[in-house]
């Protein structure tokens, strides 16, 4: 991170708490440029979090008002507090276990409301925190602490499914995506209405060393060369689509 | 005067004490209470929504308490135990917050229409590790509408959960009230840069803000210092944490507890009953006074903190203690804890309300 961002990290906050690898460290820098571009005022702005790596991205680091809640509820805290003070800008920082799964009905309905609020989804496709078991969003055939053999079940779109339950806004990309990441975000605070981001962030800890991806690098370049653009997608077959990751701005 | 259902009053209550903020589901015997809030609100200019579940519904009235409103919700049997995780979340970050506790006759699903009073332990311990929080128990229409009040007053000065632990026949009572122009009406302390975790006043009571005040907050469920960062693996700072929002209820509980009691000088035997229960208690103690017998009655208008005194003091040089309850001796066992005398529990759970002749029948078996 930059110099010129640590005015948004709160007085007291000496590192990182993520492992070597993780990409969670660098979705914490985008945010924040986001903020920086778009002259945001932190005295108005809430991070609201709920529990995993991910949830520890704006909390306590993030120099605003901060709201770490319990598993799966962020959106529903978000809610309350958004709707007694519409003042408030509100962002949730999330894994995908936490906003998909414990808290995937608060995730629909969120998005159905379509209150002005600003979710980011990290996911890293796996439960990092407790250990690396297999996550909602894990693929299938994909190794984990609880699918020795391969996950057997598919993952959730979450993007398709947040689009049709109602989201305004919704885009996807990785954090290997820094450039259109931050604009994505930018386009999120000021979108009015329910905003949806999903990030990819390797999890090499948990997620890479059980899937032969086993060094970070390896990760990120494993993100560069399958996350594609909708336009680059167009040509290809459903095989050569299967093994790619499609990106971008899915409802704007 | 005015002619409420309990459940209406309670609402009343709520919006005289100043809620502002209402998030609740559907259930039965607790939902009259919802639709009053959400018309009521609508005219004072508060929010109302009906959220996706309860969980969903206390969470976000813990927000919204966070963001500067008196926030409320309602429920009753198994959204009571939905709520209990967000319950510890409100007791540990010290988020005042006020839920009415329609009691119905559980467990599980149960009987939804009837009248139980089976959630007096779980609204102390239904959530894990300890901590406190209070607990008031009406026995009419009245006191749905005071108790309510004087639980967002509570909340607000001891930054605790507050519970109004109503039952279903008291919920759908109706009854004349009187209402006072004027009522008492607490708000949280605020201090611009105070440590809103953490005190060194007697009282244990941090000051609170409300996001979006420029204090940038860090509010966390996890262990935290008085600043709010989180704390996983310090010892000492969980004890400190754990102890403090123990005992500034447990200090100050004689400010917190209301009794009453009738007849206790010179009394063998002492009902002691809580709730709509204590209606018929009192209604037969005073019968059995008229014939000479020594029965003396106390009342438990607080059930959390536990009135370990008053219990002491109505119990001192009682024979035997008399205990009826919509429930299999809830507290009833409280009360073996503090008292030497005799304690004869008597639990009814069949959904019904424990008449006075039930009373009696008992009362006479034993004296």
């Amino acid at each position: 991170m930059v110099r010129a961002l640590e005015k948004y990290i709160r007085p007291g906050v000496k590192s990182t708490p993520f492992c070597p690898g993780c990409g969670h460290g660098i979705l914490m820098g985008l945010i924040l440029r986001a903020v920086d571009e778009s002259e945001m005022d932190m005295k108005k702005m809430l991070f609201v979090s709920g529990i995993g790596c991910a949830a520890w991205i704006p909390s306590p680091h993030y120099d605003g008002d901060t709201l770490h809640t319990l598993h799966g509820r962020a959106l529903a805290f978000a809610t309350g507090a958004k709707l007694f003070n519409p003042d408030l800008c509100v962002m949730v920082v999330s894994g995908d276990g936490d906003l998909s799964s414990i808290g995937g009905n608060h995730l629909i309905h969120a998005a159905r409301r379509n209150l002005d609020i600003k979710v980011i989804c990290a996911n890293n496709m796996i439960y990092g925190m407790t250990g690396g078991q297999v996550a909602s969003t894990t693929p299938k055939g994909a190794r984990t602490a609880t699918t020795g053999e391969g996950n057997p079940y598919r993952p959730f779109d979450l993007s398709r499914l947040v689009e049709a339950a109602g989201a305004t806004y919704v885009a996807k990309y990785s954090v290997t995506q820094p450039v259109a990441l931050i604009r994505s975000i930018k386009k999120a605070l000021q979108h009015v209405g329910f905003s949806f981001i999903e990030v990819l962030s390797p999890c090499p800890t948990q997620y890479g060393r059980r899937n032969r991806i086993d060094r970070p690098e390896d990760m990120i370049r494993d993100l560069l060369q399958r996350c594609i653009l909708e336009e680059e997608a167009k040509g290809l077959t459903e095989e050569e689509r299967a093994e790619r990751i499609i990106t971008g701005e899915f409802v704007a | 005067m005015h002619y409420f259902s309990g459940n209406e009053a309670a609402a009343e209550g709520a919006i005289a004490a100043g809620c502002r903020f209402y998030a609740g589901y559907p259930i039965t015997p607790s939902s009259e209470l919802m639709e009053r809030m959400a018309a009521r609100l609508r005219e004072v200019r508060g929010v109302f929504i009906q959220m996706e579940d309860e969980i969903a519904s206390i969470s976000a009235v813990l927000g919204a308490s966070w963001a500067g409103a008196k926030a409320m919700t309602a429920t009753s049997g198994p959204g009571f135990s939905l709520m209990q995780e967000a319950f510890g979340y409100a007791a540990f970050t010290e988020t005042p917050c006020v839920v009415v506790d329609v009691q119905r006759a559980g467990p599980c699903t149960g009987q939804a229409t009837r009248v139980g009073s089976g959630d007096i332990m779980q609204v102390h311990w239904g959530s894990h590790g300890d901590y406190q929080v209070i607990a008031l128990s009406p026995w009419s229409v009245q006191e749905m509408y005071d108790f309510t009040l004087r639980a967002f007053n509570l909340s607000e000065r001891y930054r605790v959960p507050t519970f109004v632990m109503a039952e279903e026949a008291t919920g759908h009572l109706r009854e004349t009230i009187s209402i006072d122009e004027e009522v008492e009406v607490w708000d949280r302390k605020k201090e611009t840069g105070g440590a809103p975790f953490g005190t060194k006043e007697a009282d244990g009571v941090p000051p609170m803000p409300a996001f979006g005040e420029g204090e940038r907050l860090a509010v966390t469920g996890s262990t935290h210092d008085p600043y709010g960062f989180r704390k996983t693996d310090d010892p000492k700072a969980h004890a400190i944490l754990v102890e403090r929002i123990n005992e500034k209820i447990l200090r100050q509980r004689r400010e917190i507890i209301e009794t009453e009691s009738h007849f206790i000088d010179e009394a063998e035997l002492v009902v002691i009953a809580y709730g709509f229960t204590a209606r018929s208690s009192l209604y037969v103690v005073k019968q059995l006074r008229k014939e000479g017998l020594r029965v003396g009655f106390l009342r438990l208008k607080t059930l959390w903190p536990f009135p370990v005194e008053a219990v002491r003091e109505a119990t001192e040089r009682a024979k035997k203690v008399f205990i009826p309850e919509m429930n299999r001796g809830q507290v009833a066992g409280e009360v073996e804890k503090y008292c030497r005398s005799e304690v004869v529990s008597f639990g009814q759970t069949n959904g019904e309300v424990i008449g006075p002749e039930t009373i009696q029948e008992a009362l006479r078996r034993m004296i």
